[in-house]
């Protein structure tokens, strides 16, 4: 299905991308990257990447980990002259990416994207040990037990503070309609997919 | 003042013995003094944070967010949804008007909630918290309560991003909100003005990319320290987490020397209006309000 869009990447996006029916508004004035927390990092600022989509650069926008240092601090949405969403339209890039495998390898912020997702998704709220463990086991065991001893110290903090507890590890906080939430989720990515061609 | 009841989110990290347990718990012990009751919302879910994204798409993260308000408006008709946790608010919000704002939204939003035997109306406003303080209350009706001024103590407001934007409160601006300011100054202690005000601290990128968060973590400590704050008081629990808990991360990776208390408003208006160090859970802190924990020993 997505051969048919290789010739119009602006309308690939427009149609499967969250918002990304704003992207043809952007006037390339560049505020979006100045405001941007992690602005220095970004291969490619969001108004580079407007400007790419609509002179249909599909794989450079699509395999670039900059969307992935979004922080969604909305810094720039508040800023655009146009209104653009743009905090969205690079979550909804981000997920175009993910979801046709173009996103670079090991990214980070991706595989803790997924995770978080997969953790909430498991028992209705997020258990934030599993989640912790899981980023830091992420790489395999031998370098998770060195992440883990290298965060000793905050850990051990939070476990005294009362804001950690270590038997989150068997169970933990959960919501009651586990199955009615799994069927709504399963029916929401239904839709989404249909919609949005993923199917 | 009459009784006030509102459906409450407390959202995954103000759950027993999570990372912002201490917020809960001060919010409980805030709204005890302000006659609040807190009705929770039967069931919650997470409302996806800003980093579901990647996983969860577009659809399935508005179904998150319009469960909860099904299940608020269901059992807690009549009342407004109020959240304590920036992300929290932020997501309901921003489900709400895009389910507003589009008719085909709103019908699939509930062909999924009906797999739940839930459906939305989008009869309920969603706020957070700050703004029942501020819009609710006021300033002047809030400094009524104060039995131990917060006196002497300079407080750097740390408003950071999701309270602040895209919604943020009425009338305030995204660059300079003074909301917090005057809270501070309402329990009588002193809001230094600084420049990092709403700095973004890395937010979920502070596990992922911590090199680049804590950059952003630095310069926040670092302005507070240089206009003279002895604290910092946020709304937010992951503001709270991430400038509080990755100082000594900081230090060994700048080679600064932070140690600066990180608490929330629902812990200086607890300790202002009389309560104990226990009722304004500031044994959850990381790095510990000493200032404050004399004020509630008094």
């Amino acid at each position: 299905m997505s051969e048919n869009y290789r010739n119009n990447f602006l309308k690939e996006v427009e149609e499967r991308v969250e918002e990304g029916h704003w992207v043809k508004m952007c006037m390339q004035c560049g505020v979006c990257a100045g405001s941007c927390p992690l602005g220095a990092h970004w291969a490619h600022p969001p108004q580079e990447l407007f400007m790419m989509i609509r002179a249909g650069k599909r794989e450079e926008v699509l395999t670039s980990d900059s969307m992935w240092m979004c922080t969604s601090c909305y810094n720039c949405v508040v800023r655009c002259p146009r209104k653009l969403p743009i905090t969205h339209i690079m979550h909804g890039l981000a997920n175009l990416a993910y979801r046709l495998g173009l996103s670079p390898k090991n990214q980070t912020t991706q595989k803790f994207a997924s995770m978080f997702w997969n953790n909430l998704a498991q028992t209705g709220r997020v258990n934030e040990l599993k989640l912790s463990l899981g980023m830091y086991f992420k790489d395999g065991f031998g370098q998770g037990i060195k992440n883990a001893m290298a965060m000793q110290s905050v850990g051990l903090g939070m476990v005294k503070a009362k804001r950690l507890n270590p038997m989150e590890l068997f169970g933990g906080h959960g919501i009651k309609d586990k199955s009615g939430f799994h069927a709504m989720l399963k029916k929401a990515r239904e839709i989404e997919d249909r919609r949005k061609n993923f199917a | 003042m009459a009784k006030k009841t509102y459906s409450f989110y407390p959202g995954c990290s103000s759950q027993t013995k999570a990372s912002s347990d201490n917020y809960l718990k001060s919010t409980n012990s805030m709204c005890k003094y302000l006659d609040i009751e807190l009705k929770e919302i039967p069931d919650w879910n997470c409302c996806g944070a800003s980093i579901g994204y990647a996983e969860g798409g577009e659809l399935p993260r508005i179904a998150l967010s319009a469960r909860n308000m099904a299940l608020s408006e269901q059992h807690n008709p009549g009342m407004d949804l109020v959240a304590t946790c920036a992300a929290c608010w932020l997501s309901t919000r921003e489900a709400k008007e895009r389910i507003a704002h589009s008719s085909q939204t709103l019908s699939e939003a509930n062909t999924a909630l009906a797999e739940a035997g839930l459906s939305y109306k989008g009869n309920q406003a969603a706020r957070h918290m700050a703004e029942v303080l501020v819009e609710d209350f006021g300033f002047d009706e809030l400094k009524r309560g104060v039995k131990k001024p917060l006196q002497g103590i300079k407080f750097a407001g740390y408003v950071g991003c999701q309270t602040n934007r895209p919604f943020g409160l009425a009338g305030e601006s995204f660059e300079n909100p003074k909301y917090l300011d005057n809270l501070v100054e309402a329990m009588g202690g002193e809001a230094v003005p600084y420049d990092q005000k709403v700095t973004c601290c890395g937010g979920a990128l502070a596990f992922s990319e911590p090199e680049k968060s804590q950059k952003q973590i630095k310069d926040i400590i670092e302005s507070a320290y240089d206009h003279g704050a002895e604290m910092i008081v946020t709304p937010c629990p992951l503001c709270q987490a991430n400038v509080e808990i990755y100082q000594g991360e900081v230090n060994k990776r700048f080679g600064t020397k932070f140690n600066i208390p990180v608490t929330y408003y629902s812990q200086l208006i607890t300790v202002a209006y009389g309560g104990t160090a226990a009722e304004a859970a500031l044994d959850g802190q990381l790095i510990r309000a000493t200032r404050l924990e004399d004020i509630a020993k008094k």
